[in-house]
């Protein structure tokens, strides 16, 4: 019988799925991933974890607690650096650890340490290291993670071109409609696993596409335009994800066509407290785009997302219609 | 150039040493005190942890007495410790504040521009000259954390209550007034006889408690509510794993030479974390467990709220209660922290770890009154 990986779609599902899945399939191996966040999943996830974690790491453990009875093997690695000289959030680090010491009755955990810090060749050395689990055909390893590669750039090319990774994940897509409207870019900035988890972010992406946005995420744009933006910074930004959003954000600033930047950060993020007020302070200073931070958290209400959206869109439609930018007051 | 610097704990001490030997002009700010912190708490983002709120106070009230210039450590992540330098920065400048900010890192193993820095400090001194200076504040650190480490010692078996508590406050405040390495090393060396000719109970057997978490609330006595002094008082000696001069030894120095570094703590923690994620999660974890061996009664661990690291150790602490059995006590901290809330909890823990000691003395299961 095929073995059977567990894949929770939360965290790095969003950034690293087609990969997984194709490696894990060419393999042998049968992968079944959790529902779509719900509200049971997120309330379990509270209930398991630390009141202090993040909204992101509750949610995995709710997904985790999702699968792990039809699983054999949970797929968790250690994901401590992917990319030279880079971190990741500490919590990724400490993930395998975290599960298994906060729910019981767990299946196998796979936690190998993923750590390209040092160099970008460590990869082979985990992915060998995943595949012995199924076979000991070095060689078979070697030609499943290579069709896995070519699937994850296939995917990473289709981000580029402007669709967006949850629409591709979830087989869905774009029907332009037609509408008076003007049609707005609108830059959403955010880690993968906040602004694609359609129930915790509360739709922010469905939200602003039903209302004629296009939107601009920092997958879309290429590593060498981000890699080229980051060059102002005193010193080089030490996570991943930090070194993407300040080069994005740079970039659509000097590209002069975007509306409005929008983002969204979940509370008690260590990194988004520290990149979300360098971006602002950015933004402030080298242009006038209008932008404003969404924080989610388990008790977000969408009530209030919702009002705090259409007025920043409203304002941005005002501020277009009115050219000249006549002063609200009198 | 008038450099200034952020306290924690008794780190001033250290850099005061330094600086007064190398022959740089500098200012101290005022101790942590609430002022600072809620300067601080104004410039800083809202999300970010405590040190960094607490370390704005710092520059800005020692901004108000003449600095222009922050001396700080840096890192290299995943903890967000490694990028206040850069956000220390940008704060400073937007809100008008014009003060430069001095790293002392090695920025990915560059050690050209390392010693340049040093060489901007510095002037021209030459290299042995720097050396020695090195030397001897690592020498300085080691003491004051040996002193410190005699506080927590004598403060439970002390006979005149308080008495510990008076040299200690007294070295403290002395030692603003002493110049240079070698003066600062007499008037420890004077501290440590005067509380050692003090008269103790060495019949007591004081609980003991060991303190981990995150190294600046642990570190710094205004932001844990001088939790070491409390606990001491009331007749419990406290350890904690994690001072000064080790961060300094474990963490500048070993990194520069080619010494083996101290793998008790990371040796413990395997079964429970098997990587280093960052900040001192790994520290925590390991010296868990550590203390659970030594037979310690109980285990506080303190940290920032938001702390990534530390999260993550919260989140595996549960499991080596249950494995080693030993009592754990988490308190976090922020800006909004109360005291009365925070000595309740500790209080309680307290009596926790008493009635628990009674228990294993009296060799029999007590049955709780009334059930």
């Amino acid at each position: 019988m095929n073995k059977k990986i567990g894949i929770p779609r939360a965290l790095f599902y969003y950034q690293y799925y087609p990969l997984w899945k194709v490696f894990f399939e060419e393999l042998g191996a049968e992968v079944i991933l959790s529902d779509n966040t719900t509200k049971k999943i997120m309330d379990d996830g509270v209930k398991l974890t630390v009141d202090q974690a993040c909204l992101p790491v509750k949610l995995f453990h709710g997904h985790i607690l999702n699968i792990k009875d039809k699983v054999d093997y949970l797929f968790i690695p250690r994901f401590t650096s992917v990319s030279k000289n880079e971190y990741i959030c500490p919590k990724f680090g400490g993930l395998p650890d975290m599960v298994r010491n906060t729910i019981k009755d767990i299946p196998k955990i796979i936690d190998t340490e993923i750590n390209l810090r040092k160099s970008d060749k460590k990869v082979l050395e985990a992915v060998l290291e995943i595949g012995k689990i199924f076979t000991q055909d070095v060689r078979r390893i070697k030609n499943a993670y290579k069709k896995a590669l070519e699937n994850y750039y296939e995917f990473r090319n289709k981000v580029k071109e402007g669709t967006l990774p949850c629409d591709i994940l979830e087989k869905k897509f774009n029907v332009i409609r037609k509408n008076s409207k003007h049609r707005l870019n609108i830059a959403l900035i955010g880690h993968v696993y906040n602004i694609y988890d359609k129930y915790s972010s509360m739709n922010v992406i469905g939200k602003l596409k039903n209302d004629d946005i296009d939107i601009i995420t920092i997958d879309m744009i290429d590593d060498e335009i981000i890699n080229k933006n980051v060059k102002h910074l005193k010193k080089q930004m030490f996570w991943n994800y930090g070194r993407k959003a300040i080069g994005a954000v740079s970039h659509l600033i000097e590209r002069g066509d975007i509306d409005g930047i929008i983002c969204l950060m979940a509370f008690g993020c260590g990194i988004d407290s520290f990149v979300c007020d360098l971006i602002e302070r950015k933004i402030r200073k080298d242009s006038k785009i209008p932008f404003i931070v969404l924080n989610i958290d388990e008790h977000s209400g969408e009530a209030g997302m919702n009002t705090r959206l259409e007025a920043f869109i409203d304002m941005i439609r005002w501020r277009n219609k009115n050219e000249d930018n006549v002063s609200a007051y009198g | 150039m008038k450099i200034t610097f952020p306290h924690m704990g008794n780190t001033y001490i250290v850099a005061k040493s330094l600086l007064d030997d190398l022959g740089i002009d500098y200012q101290i700010p005022p101790f942590n005190n609430k002022k600072a912190l809620e300067i601080g708490t104004k410039y800083a983002p809202e999300m970010a942890c405590l040190p960094l709120k607490m370390n704005l106070g710092n520059y800005i009230e020692a901004y108000k007495k003449g600095a222009d210039t922050v001396l700080i450590v840096g890192g290299c992540g995943p903890c967000r410790f490694g990028y206040y330098c850069e956000m220390s920065r940008e704060i400073l400048q937007d809100n008008g504040y014009d003060m430069d900010v001095l790293t002392l890192e090695l920025p990915n193993g560059n050690i050209k521009e390392f010693l340049r820095r040093i060489k901007k400090l510095t002037g021209g001194l030459n290299i042995y000259k720097i050396l020695k200076v090195i030397k001897n504040t690592i020498m300085v650190s080691k003491k004051v954390d040996d002193l410190e480490k005699l506080t927590f010692k004598f403060r439970p078996i002390e006979i005149k209550k308080g008495s510990v508590d008076k040299i200690y406050t007294n070295f403290q405040n002395k030692v603003l007034k002493t110049k240079g390495s070698k003066e600062i090393l007499k008037l420890i060396e004077r501290t440590k006889n005067q509380i050692l000719r003090l008269e103790i109970d060495k019949k007591l057997n004081p609980l003991k408690i060991g303190i981990v978490g995150e190294i600046y609330t642990t570190i710094d006595y205004f932001t844990s509510f001088n939790i070491e002094k409390i606990l001491g008082n009331m007749g419990i000696e406290v350890d904690r794993a994690i001072t000064v001069s080790d961060w300094i030894i474990e963490h500048i120095v070993k990194n520069i030479l080619p010494i083996k570094k101290d793998e008790d703590y990371k040796m413990a923690a395997k079964p429970y974390l098997g990587a280093m994620i960052g900040g001192h999660a790994q520290e925590t974890i390991g010296n868990t467990a550590i203390y659970a061996n030594k037979n310690y009664d109980g285990v506080i661990q303190i940290y920032p709220l938001t702390c990534m690291p530390e999260i993550v150790a919260e989140s595996i602490l549960p499991s080596i209660e249950r494995d080693l059995d030993i009592p754990i006590l988490t308190l976090i901290i922020d800006e909004l922290t109360g005291e009365a809330g925070y000595m309740t909890r500790v209080e309680a823990f307290i009596d926790l770890l008493e009635k628990r000691r009674e228990r294993v003395e009296g060799g029999k299961e007590l049955v709780l009154y009334g059930s």
